[in-house]
């Protein structure tokens, strides 16, 4: 009988080392996987339990993370909710984060390893890892202007820049929502909220249409056909081109009109300085034409389209259409067809002109300081690229100005002060159309570029909404 | 065939040492796991530590009055395992103290950690020799057959599909944890009467000497009680571990592989069809094979949920754990009861679990060393029997929860939120005792010592007149 015990004994230890062989399998082979697995939501646990770094404009948290009572101790809360939702996005539990909250994660929850030095203290007495705060470059005064002009129902945004350093003083678009719904512990009433913000017409929850939405740029393209024409040396100041009232385009029944209301009928031929004061199209797909695609695309290229980057959050690429017959050249020339753009892009073409011809980077952190409020980061200016020579950027402000003084702009007019803008109307057949301003000011010193645009408008609304924005946004700039 | 000696020596110092390791493991643990969360030495952390402490000693002083002999290492190892174990269970209150639905469990399975140990104390106090249990062979049979009867009563409750618990009054009580002992007292009792008998009888076939149809009575009782757990009371758990304690113990008693593989054999029988028959049982298997199938991970009832976030805690714990009160153990349903070895792993580490496995292995072995010492077939079988049941206990819960093995409800001994299991296991540990007291006692001197050695097999110091055990 002792030899059967003595077996059941073996069979018994047998069984402890099959269950130490499968523990130390999970926890010691697989535990790598298995932390990291996307059902395994500890990480994203202990990431909500933590105080997170707050967001600031000028001094004051737009979002912080206060202490809440329920299992994940903080609940990130957002101040002036609408007003900042697509630059902030939102930390969800139940919805991921975007927008800031994702691009700075590490920053905001103290992962990152530029608060390595921050933990290690923190770990040695006993504090809880702390997040960054961010202050952004956006100015409250003008970001509130820009989200008041843009009227409640209207999808549009507003974007205004400061030429010289890149810094976004105003980054606005409606609709708008509140990051708050999202953000709640409550899984039930926060799939609700995300239901039924999908449901708003022209929101988007994730993207933000300054940075994320491309859309038809129209007459302000015309601006960068400017600017290759210049640059390429076969067009100048004193150059006629032919201004038909509609161009016949090659392989194509229809013809490319210029604009009705215009006073573009009044000249058979017109200078660069005609065609952009009154936007006459069919100058500038003549232009593009002599030009040619290459050129055209290398110019927008020049001011950034094509390249995604990051302000530290994304910007999508804008685009130009390749493979073009000669006409769709003529109408991607005047911002029509299949060219994309981002209302970032169209004020980093209007701060390229006000620069003298230097592109700065567009950047959102003024700087970045740990929980101690050491300084950890303040972005230097930095040059994107230079698109187009000094004499070119002279030239394209000085018709800007005239666009505003005589032309299409002339809602922009501020006394005393000269403004540099272009407008555009893309025709979008279903949804009604685009309107745009592009500007800056002074022309001579400039403070401010602006980026305007309203979607799916008539053309009486869109003007009224842009240039005379522009004109507010200018003067709010100027007086302070 | 190797001489077991028994050591005349009574080692109750020994054991009040480690008693004290064991009191600094159960108290410290539980004041790890309040650590920030709670006042520091509450009203509840005192009554812990007196629970430990005065239930400690108080066996500890019993042992030293009615069983000297007894194993010294036993009791200790029991008091850290319950000491963890409520630990954790404590650990895991805390989160949701705060609301006001919820009851601690920890409370709950204090007091029943008083019951249970005091059972045991009873126990000991009054049954003096295991072998008396002997003459409730039959008894035990019935008492058996009426617990695992009674959750089929108006009385039984059913949770999440499984009808083994029994409401009474206050509480639910799991009556199958304590039939697994009196099934082990009977079949300890059954074999150790009727072995010779199951023994001569039978045809040989080969290397496989067959039992005779009628001596294959208690293996037919035996797939009857398991089978039985299995469809009418849904509990798979239960089903194999009385299955196991049963293999075992015809193991031990006719020293004969072909039994268990007979024994096998009808079990897979038994098994296929339950898994053909029985949606939960194919659910439990196709969550095992396909636990990370996101269909299968979210199927509810009966899907990967629960065995997916268990091996999500274990993966997060890794190496060396977060600590105790670190990690979030609290996100695995069950964390407190089937689920505390994952909780377990995930703030103790690998390195925590394998202490606490190692401790599982050094008591199923003192379980083990009793049944070799103690001279009697009965006192044996049942040491055997029940040391098994543990080790199988372990193994199914610990390789479920690894995935080693499919995962079925069954409560960790000692660990797990539960009074029936705690009181069970404390009954056991009891009677563990007492074997081992037989096993390590000094023979009485007889009118003189035999100048021979020992006879072989039954180890220790023969008595005159005791006829030795045939062995094998």
């Amino acid at each position: 009988m002792n030899q059967a015990i003595r077996r059941s004994w073996i069979v018994a230890i047998g069984m402890f080392t099959l269950i130490l062989g499968s523990l130390t399998y999970v926890q010691f082979f697989q535990a790598e996987a298995l932390s990291t697995n996307d059902w395994n939501n500890r990480q994203i646990y202990q990431d909500f339990g933590r105080p997170r770094g707050a967001i600031l404009v000028d001094g004051r948290a737009v979002a912080e993370s206060v202490p809440s009572n329920d299992q994940f101790n903080y609940q990130r809360v957002y101040k002036q909710p609408n007003l900042y939702a697509h630059l902030t996005g939102y930390y969800s539990l139940v919805n991921g984060s975007t927008h800031l909250e994702k691009a700075e994660s590490d920053l905001l929850s103290g992962t990152s390893n530029e608060l390595f030095y921050d933990r290690v203290v923190r770990l040695f007495s006993n504090e809880q890892v702390a997040g960054a705060s961010l202050e952004l470059t956006i100015d409250p005064q003008l970001q509130q202007l820009a989200f008041d002009l843009i009227p409640d129902g209207q999808k549009g945004t507003i974007v205004v820049t400061e030429p010289r350093t890149g810094n976004i003083l105003a980054m606005a678009s409606k609709p708008s929502y509140d990051p708050n719904l999202i953000a709640a512990h409550d899984t039930s009433a926060v799939i609700e909220n995300v239901t039924e913000l999908s449901e708003v017409p022209g929101l988007s929850i994730y993207t933000n249409p300054a940075t994320e939405s491309l859309v038809a740029p129209g007459s302000v393209f015309k601006l960068v056909v400017a600017a290759a024409a210049l640059e390429s040396g076969q067009f100048d100041e004193n150059s006629e081109i032919p201004n038909p009232a509609a161009l016949e385009l090659p392989g194509s029944s229809q013809a490319l009109p210029n604009y009705v209301n215009g006073n573009c009928a009044s000249r058979s031929t017109a200078d660069l300085e005609f065609a952009l004061e009154q936007s006459c199209n069919t100058p500038f797909a003549q232009i593009a034409w002599e030009l040619g695609q290459e050129r055209v695309s290398q110019q927008a290229e020049a001011f950034g389209f094509g390249e995604e980057f990051f302000i530290p959050t994304r910007v999508v690429a804008s685009s130009f259409p390749e493979e073009l017959d000669q006409a769709l050249l003529a109408y991607s020339a005047i911002g029509q067809y299949d060219v994309k753009v981002t209302p970032l892009q169209m004020a980093m073409v209007s701060a390229a002109i006000a620069n003298d011809g230097v592109l700065m980077k567009p950047n959102l952190i003024k700087s970045v300081r740990a929980p101690d409020l050491e300084l950890l980061e303040s972005p230097q200016p930095e040059v994107f690229s230079e698109p187009i020579s000094g004499d070119t950027a002279d030239q394209l402000t000085e018709w800007m100005v005239n666009v505003v003084e005589n032309g299409t702009a002339r809602g922009a007019q501020v006394s005393g002060v000269d403004v540099a803008g272009k407008t555009g109307t893309a025709e979008l057949s279903e949804t009604g159309d685009n309107a745009w301003f592009t500007g800056f000011a002074p022309a001579n010193d400039p403070q401010v570029a602006v980026s305007i645009v309203m979607e799916n408008v008539d053309i009486a609304t869109g003007s009224q909404l842009t240039s005379p924005s522009a004109q507010r946004i200018i003067e709010a700039v100027l007086n302070q | 065939m190797s001489d077991v000696l028994t050591v005349a020596k009574s080692r109750r110092n020994v054991e009040a040492l480690l008693l004290l390791v064991a009191f600094a493991v159960a108290v410290g643990a539980n004041y790890i796991a309040g650590l920030d969360r709670e006042e520091p030495f509450n009203p509840y952390f005192w009554a812990q530590a007196s629970t430990f402490v005065g239930m400690g000693l108080l066996i500890h002083i019993i042992l030293r009055v009615r069983a000297k002999y007894a194993d010294p290492v036993i009791l200790p190892i029991v008091l850290a395992l319950n000491g963890i174990g409520l630990a954790m269970i404590h650990r895991l209150d805390l989160p949701r103290i705060d609301d006001a639905a919820f009851t601690p469990v920890a409370q709950q399975q204090l007091l029943w950690t008083g019951v249970a140990i005091s059972a045991a104390a009873v126990l000991l106090v009054f049954l003096k020799d295991h072998r008396i249990l002997r003459r409730f062979t039959y008894i035990s049979l019935i008492v058996s057959a009426v617990l695992l009867l009674l959750p089929l009563t108006p009385l039984g409750l059913e949770i999440n599909g499984a009808r083994i618990w029994i409401s009474v009054g206050i509480g639910t009580f799991q009556p199958g944890e304590v039939a697994k002992i009196t099934l082990a007292v009977f079949f300890a009792g059954y074999l150790s009467t009727n072995r010779d008998l199951i023994l001569l009888a039978g045809k040989k076939i080969g290397p496989l000497q067959l039992p005779r149809f009628q001596d294959l009575a208690p293996m037919v009782a035996a797939w009857f009680v398991s089978i039985g757990v299995l469809i009418f009371q849904r509990d798979l758990g239960s089903s194999i571990l009385f299955f196991g304690l049963f293999m075992a113990m015809i193991y031990v008693a006719t020293s004969r592989v072909s039994w268990v593989l007979i024994g096998l054999a009808l079990i897979g029988v038994g098994g296929y069809f339950a898994l053909q028959l029985f949606s939960h049982v194919a659910l439990r298997f196709d969550s095992w094979i396909n636990a990370f199938d996101p269909e299968v991970y979210n199927r509810a009832p009966g899907g990967s949920g629960q065995v997916v976030q268990g091996l999500f805690g274990l993966g997060s714990g890794g190496l060396a754990g977060t600590g105790l009160g670190q990690g979030r153990p609290d996100l695995v349903t069950y964390a407190n009861s089937d689920m505390i070895i994952a909780a377990l792993g995930e703030e103790l580490g690998l390195i925590g679990i394998c202490a606490i496995v190692m401790l599982y292995v050094l008591l199923v072995s003192r379980g083990f060393r009793a049944a070799l010492g103690t001279k009697d077939g009965f006192g044996k079988l049942l040491a055997c029997g029940l040391s098994f049941t543990i080790a199988l206990q372990c193994f199914v819960v610990i390789g479920g929860i690894t995935r080693l093995i499919p995962l079925t409800g069954l409560t960790t001994p000692f660990m797990s939120a539960g009074g029936s299991s705690l009181l069970a296991n404390w009954l056991i540990v009891a009677l563990l005792l007492l074997i081992s007291e037989a096993a390590r006692r000094p023979a009485p001197s007889g009118p003189m010592t035999s100048p021979f050695p020992d006879p072989p097999g039954v180890g220790g110091h023969p008595t005159p007149g005791h006829p030795t055990e045939a062995t094998r």
